[in-house]
């Protein structure tokens, strides 16, 4: 900010560096504040914050309120809210684990069948969308407030997964199902780095097939080499997220268990790595497709057009109401994903499954710059936001500071969070 | 006398228990601008929203072209050719131009994605001849000014080859200048052959830019004169009076 106030407007167009780079400063921010909060804990904690087995256990602790913050994104951009995610997580896992363990069962296929998993998850991400589809549809077509469909969900989801299940506890989740959950399911070393390579070279293809796209409409594009440095600290970014989870090995005392599973004949000399949690790897396949469906897709510019003026959207022949039926379902069908791993991570599915998660995933989208008012908002920000909430929430537990006082530091954060955009927001100029 | 590209006959619409607009017929030829004037809550914005399709009228038949069409929604008007320019300019303000001018027709590529390299260089092309002072593409429409707004809302209408054009207060958010380019701009599409409907309250600008205007009050149709055949003075007085003086006469 301070480069803005020094230069004079009669001063040569002399353009700042991160401006040459067209690099989002609230992106920066973000990032910033989540490497104070991670430098912070790690000094706290005499450097265990910052290790890969701690690095690799937020990645897959901030997996499950990520997914379900980036389909938040698209409700808070269209005014709306949902705060029915946590209840609709709860019934669609409820679903899926009786799913799996009482009823295929019960029909004839035995434990341990392939299908099992498979029919499950599909059962969930249905039974999913149809509630969301059932939230938007009163919201947009009966024109009940979406703040008291969702309150009215949060009570009735949340207590249709307890009276499916009677209250008890259902599991052991099948083995397939809790590969999605993190650690009982990651690619190990070799996968992820082939994965990283791929990610690595599509990114730099992105960015040049979009300068080359640029130059051939003759609009401005950035100096070549700004276009370098971007794809060099993408894929530096990559490598180095792959390198920390590829350095987290599995305890020898796991792999002594059974050595086969990791691909050795004895445990001597057996020294596997977890790599990619799976769970990680669809909540980046997942932050790749909304963002195209966000800035691709007429869906996605209709949502931010509707955000922006409901009234513009529907003089232009948009039909919002269908669309926030749509936003809705999609809220719904990630819910459900969320249930595969949150639900798999704990083994079982219990009742209190996904309780608060409504906060935790509209903080993130909020912390990640998504604005209440409308029409704002980023998929890359809200999963930010998840990521930095769950720091937060495990480095204060790791320094071990109380309960309540974890919540209070939370609490304020967002708060805190908001009120920084607010001005950031005001210094730009715009609303 | 050739067929009006524009004939709204005998359309009304109430709300609750108002009728707002009341048994009124106006017509519409090619290459002709019509003014509709009266007070605030006269009827003039209601009766051509159910031209633009916002709003769907009670009773009345709409021709165009000597067809009789239903439009039911702003995808309908559409369809026909018919573009109109709100007063409240109706952008969404976090978009940038080229998305506001393509919204709900936005150009594809191949695979169905929204284009918006393409979207942005048609953009280019169209306000380089409308407002060649037109450099902000690339910021959202609330960071332009009200002339610039204008642009884009004109823009609109014109790049898609409306036929029918609606503009609700054009020049109510503009300065002197602003104002002018949008006067020149409706001579030019006149010529064009473009049949307009203008809605203003300054009595004495509608007599500068209309062949023909139609005087609302009280959701009923006054009267239509052309401009040639009446001073302002009588415009003012069917306005206020709601009476046509030459009938009177």
């Amino acid at each position: 900010m301070s480069d803005q106030t020094a230069t004079s407007p009669k001063s040569p167009p002399r353009r700042g560096f991160l401006h040459t780079l067209e690099v989002d400063t609230r992106l920066l921010g973000m990032i910033g504040a989540f490497l104070l909060i991670a430098i912070v804990f790690n000094v706290l904690t005499e450097g265990r914050f910052l290790t890969p087995r701690n690095i690799f256990n937020l990645t897959i602790q901030t997996a499950s309120v990520a997914i379900m913050a980036t389909g938040m994104v698209f409700v808070i951009v269209t005014r709306h809210i949902d705060l029915s995610v946590g209840a609709i997580l709860a019934a669609c896992s409820a679903l899926m684990a009786m799913t799996q363990v009482r009823f295929l069962p019960g029909m004839g296929l035995e434990i341990g069948h392939w299908a099992i998993p498979w029919i499950a998850i599909a059962i969930g991400i249905i039974a999913g969308g149809a509630i969301g589809a059932f939230n938007g549809w009163m919201v947009g077509y009966q024109g009940i407030p979406a703040f008291i469909v969702t309150l009215g969900g949060f009570l009735v989801w949340r207590n249709v997964g307890w009276y499916q299940t009677s209250g008890q506890t259902i599991g052991p989740l099948d083995d397939t199902f809790m590969t999605f959950g993190g650690i009982n399911g990651t690619l190990g070393g070799p996968l992820s780095w082939a994965l990283g390579v791929v990610a690595i070279i599509a990114t730099i293809g992105l960015i040049f097939n979009t300068r080359r796209v640029k130059v051939a409409h003759e609009f401005p594009v950035k100096p070549f080499w700004a276009e370098v440095t971007m794809a060099g600290i993408a894929a530096a970014a990559i490598a180095g997220f792959i390198a920390i989870l590829t350095n987290y090995s599995v305890p020898d005392r796991v792999v002594a268990r059974d050595p086969s599973r990791y691909g050795c004949e004895t445990a001597e000399g057996c020294t596997p790595v977890y790599g990619l949690p799976i769970s990680v790897l669809l909540l980046l396949a997942i932050a790749v497709i909304m963002t195209i469906i966000a800035r691709r897709t007429r869906f996605g510019r209709y949502i931010f057009a509707t955000g922006g003026n409901p009234d513009a959207a529907e003089l232009s022949g948009i039909n919002t109401r269908m669309l926030t039926v749509k936003i809705f379902a999609l809220m719904g069908v990630l819910c459900a994903i969320s249930a595969v791993v949150a639900s798999s991570r704990l083994a079982n599915h219990s009742n209190d499954l996904g309780t608060l998660d409504e906060l935790r995933v509209i903080a993130a989208a909020v912390i990640g710059g998504t604005a209440l008012s409308g029409g704002i908002g980023t998929i890359y920000g809200a999963i930010l936001g998840a990521l930095i909430m769950q720091s937060l929430q495990s480095g204060m537990a790791m320094v071990g500071v109380d309960a309540p006082l974890q919540n209070i530091v939370v609490g304020a954060v967002l708060v805190f969070a908001v009120w920084i955009d607010i001005q950031y927001r005001k210094r730009m100029g715009t609303k | 006398m050739t067929t009006p590209l524009v004939e709204m006959k005998n359309v009304s619409i109430a709300f609750g228990g108002v009728q707002a607009v009341d048994n009124c017929s106006i017509e519409l030829h090619a290459g002709e601008v019509v003014g509709l004037l009266g007070h605030n809550g006269a009827g003039k914005s209601t009766l051509i929203k159910m031209l633009s399709g916002a709003y769907k009228m009670d009773s009345g038949e709409i021709w165009i072209n000597g067809k009789k069409v239903s439009i039911n929604s702003p995808r309908d008007a559409r369809e026909q050719n018919i573009e109109t320019i709100y007063q409240t300019l109706a952008l969404a303000d976090n978009l940038d131009a080229a998305s506001n001018l393509f919204l709900g027709r936005e150009l594809t590529t191949g695979l169905g994605f929204v284009d918006d390299d393409r979207m942005e260089a048609e953009t280019r092309k169209i306000m380089a001849r409308l407002n060649p002072n037109f450099k902000k593409l690339k910021e959202p429409v609330s960071a332009l000014s009200g002339g610039q707004r204008q642009s884009v809302a004109i823009a609109r209408a014109v790049y898609f080859n409306a036929k029918i054009l609606i503009m609700d207060e054009p020049t109510a958010a503009l300065g002197v200048h602003e104002t002018a380019m949008v006067a020149e701009l409706i001579q030019e599409l006149k010529k064009q052959g473009l049949g307009i409907f203008l809605i203003s309250h300054d009595t004495r600008e509608m007599m500068d830019l209309c062949d023909r205007v139609a005087v609302m009050k009280n959701g009923a149709m006054v009267g239509t004169e052309r401009v040639e055949d009446v001073t302002e003075d009588d415009i003012l007085s069917m306005i206020i009076l709601g009476k046509n003086p030459r009938e009177a006469a």
